[in-house]
C-alpha cells in the first residue's frame, strides 16, 4: 500500500492526553519522541532486542519498537519520565545511581521502566531472577554487575519503605 | 527500519476480525503480539496492505480444563501461561517452556497463537505442540476447523493456516500426576532462540519405563517427535543407564544439516546432552 492517510488518535502518555495525527505505522517509540517530545525513551535496534525502547502499557513493560502508537488509544503509556517526582528520584533510580549502575546512560530508561514493572509483582527476586528479567535489555558499558547490584539495593530499599507504610 | 505504509483495523469480534480478513485478501494480516510481525514490518520482510490488530478480542485469552484436555486461547500471552497454576498441575512442560521464551518484556505481549501461527522452527510452543500431539482450533468465516499438531507444521515458518483463518484456541492433552516432564534448551545467550530444545514426559509403571514422549527442535525444519525412536527401549528400568541408551539412540537417528556458523554434529551433540538431560530430570520428577 502506497498511501495511507494519517490518523487522528489520542495517546495517553504519563497520565496526560496527546492528540496526535500519525500513520498508523508510526512506532509507539516514535510517536513519543518525536510527536509527544518525550525523548527519555531510547530506540537502539527496533526489533525487540536491545530492550532500550522498553515502556510500560497499562503497568506492563512493552518494547514501543514493536507497537504502533494506533495501538494505544484505549491504553496508558508510562514512559521515563513519570519516574522521578518533582526530581525526587525512585528508589530504583537512586540505587543505580549510587550503585555506579550507567556509564552513558542509552540502556537506562528501558531498565529503569522493566524493573519499576518486576519489583512491584516480585519485590524479593533472587539475583538469578534478576539476570533472567535483565537479559531482555542490552548494556554495552557496565558488564551488567552494577546494574544487579543496584537492583538488589533498590528492592531492598522498596521492602523497608513497604515495612515502614504497613508499621 | 521503519514499516511501510500499512493500514490499520480493530476489530471487537472474532467474526469481525474474520470478516476483515476475508475482504482483505491475501494482503492484510492479523497482528497479535506482534512479537515476531513487528520486527518483520520494521525490516520490510513483511509488507502487508492492512494489519487487524486482535488485541480488543479479550475472549480470546484464557486458559480452561475441560475433559482431557487443557485448552488455551490464542490471544493468551506467554507470562500468563508461564504463571498459570493450572497449566503448572494439569500441563507443567508447557509452563517450563513459556518461562524460558525470550524475555521478560516480550513474554507480556507475545500471544501462543502468534507463536503457533509464525511456526519458527526454533520456537518453544509448536515444539510443546508437537511433543504432546496438540489440536489447534482455527476459525474461518462461518466455521472452523481442529487440525492436530502434526498437519498444522509444514514447514519452517510455514503451517496449514489459510490467508483468511485465525487461530481460536490450542488444546493440550493434560498430563497424569504419575507422568514426570522436563523442558531443556541451548542457546549461547540467555533469551535467544534455543539452537537445540527438547521437550519430554515419562510415565512409570513400579520401576519401568511404560511410556515416553519426546520431542526435539533445532534438528528439522519443524519440531520433530521421536516418540519412535523410543518405542524400542520401553518396558526397561529407570535409571541414568537406560537415559544415556535413549540419548544415544535419538542422537544416531536425528539428521540436522550444517547451517551457517553450527554445525550438524554440533546439534548432534547437543541432542544427546539435552535428551540425556531431559530424561534424567523427569524421571526424577517421575518417581518424587
Ligand atoms: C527479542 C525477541 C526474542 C524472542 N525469543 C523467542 C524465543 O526464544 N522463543 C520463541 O518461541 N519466540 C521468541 N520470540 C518470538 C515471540 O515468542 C513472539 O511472541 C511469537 O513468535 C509470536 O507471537 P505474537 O503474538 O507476538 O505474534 P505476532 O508477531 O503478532 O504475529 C506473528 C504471526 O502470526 C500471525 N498470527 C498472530 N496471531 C494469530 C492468530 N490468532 N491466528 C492466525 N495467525 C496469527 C500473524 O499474522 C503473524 O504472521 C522472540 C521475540 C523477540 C522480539
Ligand atoms: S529499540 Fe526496541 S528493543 Fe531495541
Ligand atoms: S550504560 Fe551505556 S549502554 Fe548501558
Amino acid at each position: 500500500m502506497s498511501h495511507v492517510e494519517k490518523r487522528a488518535i489520542t495517546l495517553t502518555v504519563n497520565g496526560k492526553n496527546h492528540e496526535l495525527l500519525v500513520e498508523p505505522r508510526k512506532l509507539l517509540a516514535d510517536a513519543l519522541r518525536e510527536d509527544c517530545r518525550l525523548t527519555g525513551t531510547h530506540v537502539g535496534c527496533e526489533h525487540g532486542v536491545c530492550g532500550a525502547c522498553t515502556v510500560l502499557v497499562d503497568g506492563k513493560p512493552v518494547r514501543s519498537c514493536l507497537t504502533y502508537a494506533i495501538q494505544m488509544e484505549g491504553h496508558e503509556v508510562s514512559t521515563i519520565e513519570s519516574v522521578a517526582i518533582e526530581g525526587i528520584l525512585s528508589p530504583l533510580q537512586q540505587a543505580l545511581h549510587e550503585a555506579h549502575g550507567l556509564q552513558c546512560g542509552f540502556c537506562t530508561p528501558g531498565i529503569v521502566m522493566t524493573f519499576e514493572a518486576f519489583l512491584k509483582i516480585n519485590p524479593a527476586p533472587s539475583e538469578e531472577e534478576i539476570r533472567d528479567v535483565l537479559s531482555g535489555n542490552l548494556c554495552r558499558c557496565t558488564g551488567y554487575q552494577n546494574i544487579v547490584k543496584a537492583i538488589q539495593q533498590a528492592a531492598a530499599q522498596i521492602r523497608r519503605n513497604a515495612d515502614h507504610v504497613a508499621a | 527500519m521503519k514499516p511501510a505504509a500499512f493500514d490499520y483495523l480493530r476489530p471487537s469480534s472474532l467474526e469481525e476480525a474474520l470478516q476483515q480478513l476475508a475482504a482483505g485478501g491475501d494482503h492484510a494480516k492479523v497482528i497479535a503480539g506482534g512479537q515476531s510481525l513487528g520486527p518483520m514490518l520494521n525490516m520490510r520482510l513483511a509488507m502487508p496492505s492492512a494489519l487487524i490488530d486482535l488485541n480488543d478480542l479479550t475472549e480470546l485469552a484464557y486458559i480452561r480444563e475441560g475433559g482431557a484436555f487443557l485448552s488455551i486461547g490464542a490471544l493468551t500471552r506467554h507470562e500468563q501461561i508461564a504463571g498459570s497454576a493450572l497449566v503448572q498441575a494439569r500441563c507443567p512442560l508447557l509452563g517450563q517452556a513459556a518461562k524460558t521464551i525470550g524475555h521478560y518484556a516480550i513474554r507480556q505481549r507475545g500471544t501462543i497463537g502468534g507463536s503457533l501461527a509464525h511456526a519458527d522452527p526454533a520456537a518453544q510452543f509448536p515444539l510443546i505442540a508437537m511433543t504432546l500431539g496438540a489440536e489447534i482450533e482455527i476459525a474461518c468465516h462461518g466455521g472452523s476447523r481442529r487440525v492436530p499438531a502434526s498437519a498444522f507444521f509444514q514447514s519452517a515458518m510455514t503451517t496449514a493456516l489459510a490467508p483468511d483463518e485465525i487461530i481460536r484456541c490450542v488444546h493440550f492433552p493434560t498430563i497424569s500426576v504419575h507422568e514426570g516432564t522436563s523442558f531443556q534448551l541451548f542457546n549461547r545467550r540467555h533469551g535467544d532462540y534455543a539452537i537445540v530444545a527438547v521437550a519430554v514426559t515419562v510415565a512409570l509403571e513400579g520401576e519401568r519405563v511404560v511410556r515416553v514422549r519426546l520431542g526435539l527442535s533445532g534438528v528439522s525444519a519443524i519440531p520433530q517427535s521421536c516418540d519412535d525412536m523410543v518405542r524400542p527401549l520401553l518396558g526397561q528400568v529407570a535409571n541414568a543407564a537406560w537415559a544415556a541408551e535413549v540419548a544415544r539412540a535419538v542422537r544416531a537417528a536425528v539428521a540436522p544439516e550444517d547451517d551457517a556458523g553450527i554445525t550438524a554434529v554440533y546439534r548432534k551433540e547437543l541432542t544427546e546432552k539435552l535428551v540425556q538431560q531431559a530424561l534424567e530430570r523427569a524421571l526424577s520428577r517421575a518417581k518424587g
